[in-house]
């Protein structure tokens, strides 16, 4: 942002001064991420900078930490990472159908008490999750399910269907429904325009709600804290207890990995945004 | 207006106006069968069991539940002298079947909360009840010990006759109905609740006003810089928006700690000494800095969206008009961005208030908040009542922010970065 030439000088100031604010909260915000990269290559068994490394000494870094994620004996990361994945892809198939399938009936124009039950649906996204999580853990216990993956898999569907409710029925909102009824009076059956004219459209929304939803369940660690038994432990639940307890730095290469994953998912979301808003004719 | 004749007809004859209603009934009911299985679904696992937290909240059962002759003989009692033989006689026969079925050990622990000292009197009971005689239980009973003749006693099993209670809920704001039935504060060093309810509401605030005020200058330059460069920068935003909050917990703790990257830089610079490094961490500090960063892109995303919305003709007009930019900002764009300055707070608040992992982890003794607590109770003590009755108060206070908002404001501008 250049300024123009003829700017008073206390604009010039003020100018500077904003953009070296903004230059610190950006690096507030993404500094700490970088500072786990360096520090799970350590050689050592501490979480800081040793003198080596600070020298850039080759031998002051090793994959020790990683060798330990994958390898180690009696290490609970291959059992997590199974679980967390498993649960998470269930989740979030769960969410996407029962959210998108709720969405399209919210969009109706002839859905009765609207606003009622669009606030239920997303209630389990403004409701604090510590209460979400005391919620969910009586009816589990109830019903039979705590401590089994079942629980857990229905408890972040749970927690994951408001996105899908939220960014599909944003989705539909830009939809052109003259396209179904064109369909159906080409003697087209509901599910089959659903599945060929609707879902297309509609999909960049559905697979940015299935991220969120996939996010939230791989990422959630206060409702199964209150769930899990030690079968069902996830990658979360182990970083929460390895923080608290033993700070290795395993951790740190575990973490590292997720940050990993969550550029992936950044890449993805917003590949799927852009097309969304092409596909909907919202260019800005 | 139009008469019996004058009505439309369609082809089958049935007027247009019934055939429409029946067509929009098919619809309605149609896209409610579509809402219907979610609807079911969250109504059974999440809204019933929160309505299960409400009534474990105020039950209080157990007691009425053990000693059911005893309450309905205490009816007739007005609790100013000992009861009569009657209720001895009820209250024997009760504790009786209860030794039988091994609970008395729950009715003792019951009680001693109520009032301490029923215990070790209840024990005493139970092994001299053993060789009572038939009749003049009343004499027997305040044989085995003293405090069996104190009209205090009496009184508080009394007081456990009610199936309800609210004892939790006033537990949760430190009171507690004291024996004459007024509520009263508990003593002042016992008032840990308060301090929770209050510290936790003093960080929420901060930390929504500490991300308000550093997400409003990165949003707006994300908002008017050109899309390659805000592209590039959005990334520093949504990067830790994506990325788990464990990792993100973990990073700040491997900085704040003491022998962490930022002490470490703060001795570099010399601004402390290296042997008299300052704790940054399990303390408000800690709790602070991260949950302010762990929050910030919430903050950020509605304002952006906001922001993105105001044209930039409005600023130039308002300074052609004789306003000085500082003019122009506040009278033009500011107001503009009330939305989302809204949203965000509220997003942010409504978040920061119930926080639980960051805080147990960077917070120590001092930054723990009521959510922490909850957990606590859910956890280690059992007293999922007390657990769930904190957790409602929590959920009323949220309801009640976001209804405010909804006044203020309206919902319908939250939107999903």
């Amino acid at each position: 942002m250049a300024l123009p030439k003829y700017t008073e000088t206390r604009y010039r100031v003020w100018h500077y001064f904003y953009i070296t604010i903004c230059t610190c909260v950006f690096f507030f915000l993404i500094a700490p991420l970088f500072v786990i990269f360096p520090l799970s290559f350590n050689a050592e068994e501490f979480l800081s900078f040793s003198e080596g490394m600070k020298n850039l000494d080759p031998d002051a870094f090793s994959l020790r930490w990683y060798k330990d994620m994958i390898y180690g004996t009696k290490n609970p990361w291959g059992l997590a990472a199974k679980n967390s994945f498993i649960i998470a892809i269930f989740a979030t198939l769960g969410s996407v159908i029962l959210g998108t399938v709720a969405a399209l009936g919210l969009s109706s124009r002839h859905m009765p008490y609207k606003g009622l039950i669009m606030a239920t649906l997303i209630s389990p996204m403004i409701v604090p999750l510590i209460i979400s999580g005391v919620a969910i853990f009586f009816f589990m216990a109830k019903a039979g399910l705590a401590a089994t993956h079942t629980g857990i898999v229905l408890a972040h569907i749970i927690l994951g269907t408001p996105f899908v409710v939220i960014t599909v029925t944003a989705t539909l909102s830009g939809f052109d429904h003259s396209v179904t009824r064109a369909a159906s009076s080409l003697g087209s059956d509901p599910v089959n325009t659903f599945m060929k004219i609707t879902l297309p459209l509609i999909l960049p929304g559905v697979i940015s709600g299935g991220l969120f939803a996939f996010v939230t369940s791989f990422d959630e660690v206060v409702v199964v804290l209150f769930l899990a038994g030690l079968e069902n432990t996830t990658i979360p639940i182990q970083m929460w207890t390895g923080l608290r307890e033993q700070l290795s730095p395993t951790i740190l290469a575990v973490a590292t990995c997720l940050i990993i994953l969550s550029t992936l998912i950044l890449v993805t979301a917003e590949l799927l945004r852009r097309r969304s808003e092409r596909l909907r004719g919202i260019n800005r | 207006m139009s008469s019996e004749t004058g009505k439309i007809l369609t082809t089958d004859g049935i007027p247009l106006e019934v055939s429409l209603k029946k067509a929009e009934r098919k619809n309605k009911i149609k896209a409610f069968l579509l809402v219907a299985p979610l609807l079911l679904f969250l109504l059974i696992t999440y809204i019933f069991p929160i309505g299960d937290m409400l009534m474990r909240s105020v039950d209080d059962k157990m007691v009425t539940e053990m000693l059911p002759k005893t309450f309905k003989s205490m009816e007739k009692w007005d609790g100013k002298e000992l009861p009569s033989e009657e209720v001895f006689e009820s209250f024997y026969l009760d504790f009786q079947k209860l030794v039988e079925e091994k609970r008395d050990g729950k009715l003792s622990t019951q009680l001693n909360y109520t009032k301490n000292g029923f215990k070790s009197i209840l024990k005493k009971l139970r092994r001299k009840a053993k060789n009572f005689e038939e009749g003049n239980y009343k004499e027997q009973i305040m044989a085995v010990h003293q405090r069996w003749a104190d009209v205090e006693y009496w009184r508080a099993i009394q007081r456990r006759a009610p199936a309800y209670t609210s004892q939790k809920y006033l537990k949760g704001i430190d009171m507690y109905k004291n024996e004459e039935g007024n509520i009263v504060s508990v003593e002042e060093d016992r008032r840990i609740h308060r301090i929770l309810w209050l510290r936790t509401l003093e960080i929420a605030f901060f930390v929504t006003l500490l991300c308000f005020l550093m997400a409003y200058p990165i949003a707006h330059l994300l908002a008017t810089l050109p899309m390659k460069y805000s592209n590039l920068l959005m990334i520093c935003v949504l990067l830790p928006f994506w990325t788990s909050l464990l990792v993100r917990t973990a990073s700040w703790m491997i900085l704040l700690q003491q022998q962490g990257v930022v002490n470490d830089f703060f001795v570099m610079i010399g601004l402390v000494a290296d042997d008299s490094r300052p704790e940054m961490m399990f303390n408000k500090t800690g709790t602070y800095v991260a949950m302010t960063q762990i929050l910030l892109p919430f903050m950020v995303l509605p304002l952006y969206s906001v922001m993105k919305t105001i044209s930039p003709s409005l600023m130039r007009a308002g300074k052609s008009l004789g306003g000085t930019p500082f003019v122009a900002f506040w009278k033009v764009y500011f107001p503009l961005t009330i939305p989302g300055i809204g949203a965000g707070c509220l997003l942010v608040f409504i978040l920061a208030i119930g926080y639980y992992i960051t805080p147990a982890l960077v917070g120590g003794a001092s930054g723990t908040l009521i959510s922490n607590q909850i957990a606590f109770h859910m956890k280690s003590t059992l007293d999922w009542s007390f657990a769930s009755a904190m957790g409602l108060m929590l959920l009323a206070g949220v309801l009640a922010i976001y209804w405010v908002y909804n006044k203020l404001v309206g919902v319908d501008n939250i939107k999903l970065g």
